[in-house]
């Protein structure tokens, strides 16, 4: 990489380590009924833990916190680009029951 | 064929050429995000359409092995960052050793999700071949998830395949590695094949809760 | 006040061709065949991209023959399905997509922005090879069986009913799309970190910031009609249900998915050749373009807009009407940055000094066709009018307003302004000429009647119609004809040419970009000294190395540095 930014072991661990809790906790989260109180809240609580963990991967193990700007360019358009096809195309169908 | 370390004739420096390798694997992984992306919008407009059975068919697929690769996938994850850090700091033999640790992890993987398929081939529930939900199932039923197991294969088929191309890459990189190539001037190969493995982490960090965690409860 | 055009300093006879050049470096067909040099790459491509033209302008012919009579007698209504289809697969994926970008962009961005070759030249010649992979697999699927799904493949028809040889040009169009993504890779890594010292990006040439947005198009959609089809390829091999109503699945969603590309992908085949037309307007209006600032915006505007867009070919498939409201608004919204760059082309005319060069012919023909197929776009995106007109050949007479009147003149006049710098020699201008405005009646002949007979009502993709429609069709037939003439002449000329054209020397027209500063041909390396950029894209008066005599002349604007 250009920055030459080492990143030291103890936080390769600490991310690990984290990575491993978020797991088990999106492991418990699916057993429990979460949609009683608030309808898909199970898939919301799921798919916020995975986008923390994919941050956390992104981050420190992909080094994209010492990355340059348009290498974080390139990441923050994928991910709004892969967003623009999910949401612009699910509004066509929950919209189709509104009329 | 240039060896590896030197500098390729379109570049001016050194450092231009580092720079396009890493900006040249970002925008291949960005080109990666929309190509599982398509797969996931197909998942997403499938799952919303058929709730009850994408959860009945989840509930078949083993909670255990896919947290378990889980573990070991972002594990494999752990051991590339630090190979990464052992050739930025000229440890050459614990680059090895830790390339080889991840090539490891991820044979596990592979060999866990072989098991799977397995399993699931035993159940009747490959699409195309003799696909049988459960004894009794109406039509509907069964047609529904046809749908969630041809979306289950298709994903985790096409991340195994990326992960076997991941394999042959290290194989590579442990070669080279032992020929003592990358020092701390010189590590491109792997930092790049790193983020490409790391990537592939990502995206069954979001299979595994789409594909084992609909309906748990 | 209009300046005196100087004699072009460089083409006169008597000049020879340099000694070496990229095209006598190396002899032999491995050289060719292996090399990583991206003008040759460039040639290869030229070659290739010409051969499935011939390939898309068959099936064209067959289909103009045959509607020349309102009951079709030419082919069965099977075959016509298979005609319209093919001529679509082949133009779309294997000539339009590739035309600018492969040859031209290939060519011309190194030497651009000063660089050496591209970031990545095997991967360059890797993406031609994927190309002619690809393009194996679709001719495999045209010679055994064919193909009548559509170019849209739509399903269920694709993926379960017809009996035509899908798959094999599913996997062919799947195949091709790397080749696409890899070009687009490369130039997006190139254009970031290999340009010369000096070489900023508001110093660049409009061409390259047309390349840079449409790699943007490469990189985000080619993957989304990869996996696409992809999907619809298992379906039909493995009958599982993805698209397939009667298993549970969906064919809107294939719409989407195909579409979250193939909108996107017409900004593909269109941005390039503004791209052409901003490099030649300037040149043969000698004078610096009008708004670069607004032009290179738009282009990007125009990447990131076109993906919000796609729906707008699903209006009459029960999409919701929120959704329908909304792709409209969006339709209309994308049409602006086009209607920017329009005005400042016509703007950049405005006290120019023109001269009637061949380029300049082609790019005044895109202005005038171009604005027609958009403004035409946006009757399509008017939601009450598109009920009428949707699936009629008022669309088609829209989209090839563009991608021929516009996209197709862009490459052919692209082809034309940069041939000197590529062959070292000028083609014949009379004839080339007489071959622009021949390509110019003929198009508009063939095309324009299509705009009235969609508006009555004949339907697209049908191979029979009521008979009143005829005398339109015979028009546009007759039409086609001259327009076949118009694309055969440059072929003969240019190939002639070669040997024959007069010698051009650097910089024949002069235009101001630094590919021109680097001999004609070009060496391998392209520059044997890295320049060092310190003027501004497109400034013609602070430039004495052109041999403009641009004294007193109040009538040019500023270079681009006052914006």
């Amino acid at each position: 990489m250009s920055e030459h930014h080492i990143v030291s072991p103890k936080i390769y661990i600490a991310i690990f380590v984290a990575l491993m809790v978020c797991t088990l906790l999106t492991v418990y989260a699916a057993t429990v009924d979460l949609n009683q109180y608030f309808s898909g809240l199970n898939i919301i609580v799921a798919l916020a833990i995975a986008t923390l963990k994919a941050s956390l991967v992104v981050l420190f193990f992909m080094h994209g916190k010492y990355s340059p700007k348009r290498t974080q360019l390139v990441i923050v358009c994928s991910v709004f680009w892969l967003a623009i096809m999910l949401f612009m195309t699910m509004s066509d169908y929950i919209t189709r029951l509104w009329s | 064929m240039h060896r590896t370390g030197e500098l390729f004739g379109q570049f001016e420096t050194m450092e231009q050429q580092r720079e396009s390798a890493s900006l040249g694997m970002w925008v291949f992984l960005s080109t990666e995000v929309l190509f599982f992306g398509g797969m996931f919008m197909t998942y997403t407009l499938n799952r919303s359409t058929y709730p009850d059975v994408f959860g009945e068919a989840s509930r078949s697929i083993s909670l255990t092995l896919g947290a378990v690769n889980t573990i070991v996938l972002i594990a494999s994850s752990l051991t590339m960052a630090m190979s990464v850090w052992a050739s930025q700091v000229g440890k050459k033999q614990l680059l090895t050793i830790f390339l080889i640790l991840t090539l490891i992890l991820g044979s596990v993987f592979l060999g866990i999700k072989g098991v799977e398929y397995h399993e699931k081939f035993v159940e009747h529930h490959v699409p195309g071949l003799n696909f049988s939900f459960e004894p009794g199932a109406s039509v509907a039923t069964n047609a529904h998830a046809q749908l969630f197991f041809s979306l289950y294969f298709a994903m985790t088929g096409l991340h195994a395949l990326h992960m076997i191309v991941g394999a042959g890459l290290l194989i590579w990189l442990i070669g080279q590695s032992l020929k003592g190539r990358f020092t701390p001037e010189y590590s491109t190969p792997v930092d790049l094949i790193g983020l490409y493995w790391h990537f592939v982490d990502i995206v069954w960090i979001f299979l595994f809760p789409l594909l084992y965690l609909i309906d748990r409860h | 006040m209009s300046t005196t055009p100087a004699a072009r300093p460089s083409a006169t006879p008597g000049n020879t061709l340099p000694r070496e050049h990229y095209l006598n470096a190396t002899y032999g067909i491995r050289s060719w065949l292996l090399t990583t040099d991206h003008k040759r790459i460039a040639l290869l491509y030229l070659v290739s991209v010409t051969f499935f033209f011939f390939i898309g302008g068959a099936f064209a012919t067959m289909i103009r023959i045959h509607l020349l009579t309102p009951n079709g007698y030419l082919v069965t209504a099977e075959t016509y399905n298979k005609l319209f289809t093919m001529h679509g697969v082949a133009m779309i994926f294997f000539f339009l997509i590739p035309s600018i970008p492969a040859v031209l962009g290939n060519f011309l961005i190194p030497l651009m922005i000063g660089a050496k070759d591209l970031a990545f030249p095997k991967i360059n010649l890797l993406s031609w090879y994927i190309y002619l992979v690809g393009g194996s697999f679709v001719l495999y699927s045209f010679s055994t069986g064919g193909l009548d799904t559509g170019w849209t493949f739509y399903t269920p028809l694709s993926s379960v009913y017809s009996n035509s040889a899908v798959t094999p040009a599913v996997i062919g169009v799947f195949i091709n799309g790397f080749s696409s993504i890899l070009t687009g890779l490369n130039f997006i890594v190139t254009i970031h970190t290999m340009r010369a010292p000096g070489m900023t990006w508001f110093r660049l040439p409009l061409f390259v910031w047309a390349h840079y947005a449409t790699s943007i198009i490469f990189i985000l959609g080619t993957p989304v009609i990869a996996i696409t089809l992809l999907l619809a390829g298992l379906e039909r091999m493995l009958h599982l249900g993805f698209f397939n109503p009667a298993l549970g699945g969906d064919p809107i969603l294939f719409q989407h998915l195909f579409w979250f590309y193939s909108h996107p992908a017409v900004y593909i085949m269109i941005l390039p050749a503004m791209g052409v037309i901003s490099e030649i307007i300037p040149t043969f209006a000698r004078k610096p373009i009008f708004g670069y600032t607004f032009i290179a915006g738009s282009s990007i505007a125009i990447a990131v807009i076109g993906f919000f867009v796609w729906a707008h070919h699903m209006f009459l498939t029960g999409e919701s009407a929120y959704a329908a409201l909304t792709f409209s608004l969006l339709s209309y919204l994308v049409a602006i940055p086009s209607a920017v760059k329009v005005f400042n082309w016509t703007s950049t005319l405005y006290k120019g000094s023109i001269s009637w060069d061949t380029p300049m012919l082609y790019a005044l023909g895109f202005i005038g066709l171009f604005l027609v197929g958009g403004l035409t776009g946006l009757f399509l995106a008017c939601l009450g009018l598109d009920i009428h007109i949707h699936d009629t050949y008022f669309v088609v007479a829209h989209f090839h307003y563009i991608m021929v009147g516009g996209a197709v003149m862009g490459y052919v006049g692209g082809l034309h302004f940069w041939w000197p710098k590529i062959t070292g020699r000028l083609y014949p201008e009379f004839l080339a000429r007489i071959a622009a405005v021949t390509l110019f009646i003929g198009f508009n002949l063939t095309f324009f009647p299509q705009f009235i007979l969609g508006y009555l009502g004949m339907p697209r993709r049908y191979h029979s119609y009521p008979p009143e429609f005829q005398v339109f069709n015979v028009m546009s037939t007759a039409g086609a004809s001259i327009l076949a003439l118009g694309y055969l002449l440059p072929m003969v000329y240019l190939i002639w040419s070669m040997r024959y054209g007069t010698v051009a020397g650097r910089n024949p027209w002069p235009a101001t970009g630094l590919e021109w500063q680097t001999d004609s041909p070009p060496l391998t390396e392209n520059f044997d000294v890295t320049p060092e950029v310190t003027w501004e894209a497109y400034d013609f008066i602070n430039r004495p190395d052109l041999g403009l005599d641009v004294q007193g002349a109040p009538s040019l604007a500023p270079a681009h540095g006052d914006d």
